[in-house]
């Protein structure tokens, strides 16, 4: 049975926020969010390899999967779009990037698997939808583009910090007690592969 | 008639227009069905995605923003008369209609070069936009662009099975591609299945009958048509739901296209299109008139 609470939080994050939420619950969130796409996890990792310090504060932080349409008017950014992207891609770093920088919160779309959820686990995460493709809803939560890091990355890879106000709702698919909400239904869909091939004449 | 010079201005013009069109509205029938789905599904959790997605979408209509962050790699499928006076500067006017979106709408600066990771930061580069072109009789031109997403775009799926199953191997790829694709594509989606040809003929159709046919379109072959319903009934009964939360809504739509094949080869091709679907067609005739239609 899917347990369906919701919360307002605000960053940074502790680990007794995280550790309350399971699956199925609602999280509306206020404070600052950053985002990170494969390349900007890669060279995350990449500077903690060579001791270098990344700039961004990720502890008790919230890393969201998505890159942004955004323009510049004068000085400042505005963020127009910003729905999450494939968060499976960010699968090869996630693990590490919760282990060594102290992530609380990863926000993306699509689900993530198992080693994430183990860090989830591990170390007091968890894993939480942004209905996909709601660029519009997302970046009307932002109310204002803080900085970006690593533009060199290109747009859509570059750490945007976004100053957002009940940026939601976001739906937790992995909490830290194991429950991994998005592997659960694909796997149930995967048993009915036999059925569902009988019926069309298949097998 | 306008000169070359003016019909290329005329054509940027009206394609990055339509470009324009597509970003930001979703086309009435994708709309229709997922009101459709948001009302008959069930699944709290699946509900709540599709509240979401008809909010969001009304969002991008009134403040006039792209409906979703990635606008995609811009596909062109484009049918042009042989008579049609633009058609020596058609190419430039093409790609200079997604240089000009990317900066008014704007576009997420989408193309990177494999290798190099370099971003031109305009939508171009090379083979981008991608220009599909077909010569017809007639003096006027008609250009859908499809801002294809990269999300649904990533689960793309082609087999080569053994000619001798027939349809039964049409009909297991389909169910197998949408399996291993689970929640990535932003279901609920438009399953477009291309068979026969080459696998590249294969794959061509399968994407074009994802992106760019109509929800509600009837499949003019009988066969095809029955096999799509059969298809969309198997699909929805896996239960993977809108965003893969559960549910009765995985796809909205199954559209088929085939090619005669050859004897020794039936490649089965799926191609996804994410709920988000971008499309939306100008047709331009020989006075350089336009209208935009979605």
């Amino acid at each position: 049975m899917i347990y369906v609470a919701e919360y307002k939080l605000k960053t940074p994050l502790s680990e007794a926020d995280v550790r309350k939420l399971r699956v199925g619950d609602i999280v509306y969130l206020t404070g600052t969010i950053v985002t990170a796409r494969d390349a900007a996890h890669r060279r995350m990792l990449d500077y903690l390899k060579e001791g270098k310090p990344i700039p961004v504060d990720l502890r008790g932080g919230v890393i969201y999967h998505c890159g942004p349409v955004v323009q510049k008017l004068g000085d400042q950014w505005i963020a127009l779009a910003a729905g999450p992207t494939t968060s499976a891609r960010m699968d090869l770093y996630e693990a590490d990037v919760i282990k060594n920088f102290g992530v609380r919160m990863v926000i993306g779309k699509g689900g993530m698997g198992a080693r994430t959820a183990q860090a989830c686990r591990e170390y007091g995460a968890v894993y939480a939808y942004f209905t996909g493709g709601a660029a519009v809803l997302a970046a009307n939560a932002i109310k204002r583009v803080v900085r970006v890091e690593w533009l060199d990355l290109g747009i859509p890879e570059a750490l945007w910090v976004f100053e957002v106000e009940d940026f939601g709702p976001l739906l937790i698919t992995i909490d830290s007690e194991g429950r991994n909400l998005t592997e659960e239904v694909v796997e149930q869909a995967k048993k009915k592969r036999e059925e569902v091939l009988k019926k069309l004449g298949v097998t | 008639m306008p000169s070359l010079e003016e019909f290329k201005e005329i054509i940027a013009k009206a394609v990055s227009e339509t470009i324009e069109r597509a970003a930001i509205y979703i086309p009435p029938d994708i709309k229709q069905a997922l009101k459709r789905a948001y009302e008959e599904e069930v699944n709290p959790m699946a509900k709540s995605q599709l509240e979401a997605i008809l909010k969001n979408i009304e969002l991008a209509e009134k403040f006039k923003k792209p409906v979703c962050q990635d606008t995609g790699s811009i596909i062109y499928y484009v049918t042009v008369g042989y008579d049609f006076p633009g058609l020596r500067v058609l190419r430039e006017a093409l790609v200079e209609a997604v240089r000009r979106a990317t900066k008014q709408v704007p576009l997420r600066p989408n193309t990177v070069d494999p290798f190099t990771g370099r971003n031109p930061g305009d939508n171009t580069g090379r083979y981008m936009p991608y220009i599909h072109l077909e010569l017809v009789e007639g003096d006027g031109l008609e250009v859908t662009v499809v801002p294809k997403g990269g999300g649904s775009e990533g689960v793309s799926y082609l087999e080569l099975p053994p000619p001798g199953e027939g349809v039964k191997a049409v009909k297991r790829v389909v169910v197998d591609a949408v399996l291993k694709a689970g929640s990535l594509p932003c279901p609920p989606t438009i399953v477009g299945v291309g068979v026969g040809g080459g696998a590249d003929i294969a794959m061509y159709l399968a994407k074009k009958a994802a992106c760019t046919r109509k929800i509600g379109t009837l499949n003019p072959d009988p066969v095809l048509y029955e096999l799509e319903k059969e298809l969309y009934e198997a699909l929805n009964s896996l239960g993977i739901g809108p965003m893969g939360l559960g549910g009765k809504y995985t796809v909205l739509a199954v559209h088929v296209d085939y090619a005669h094949r050859h004897p020794a080869a039936m490649p089965v091709a799926v191609a996804f299109q994410c709920w988000a679907t971008r499309r939306a067609t100008v047709k331009i005739n020989a006075n350089g008139k336009y209208v935009i239609e979605q």
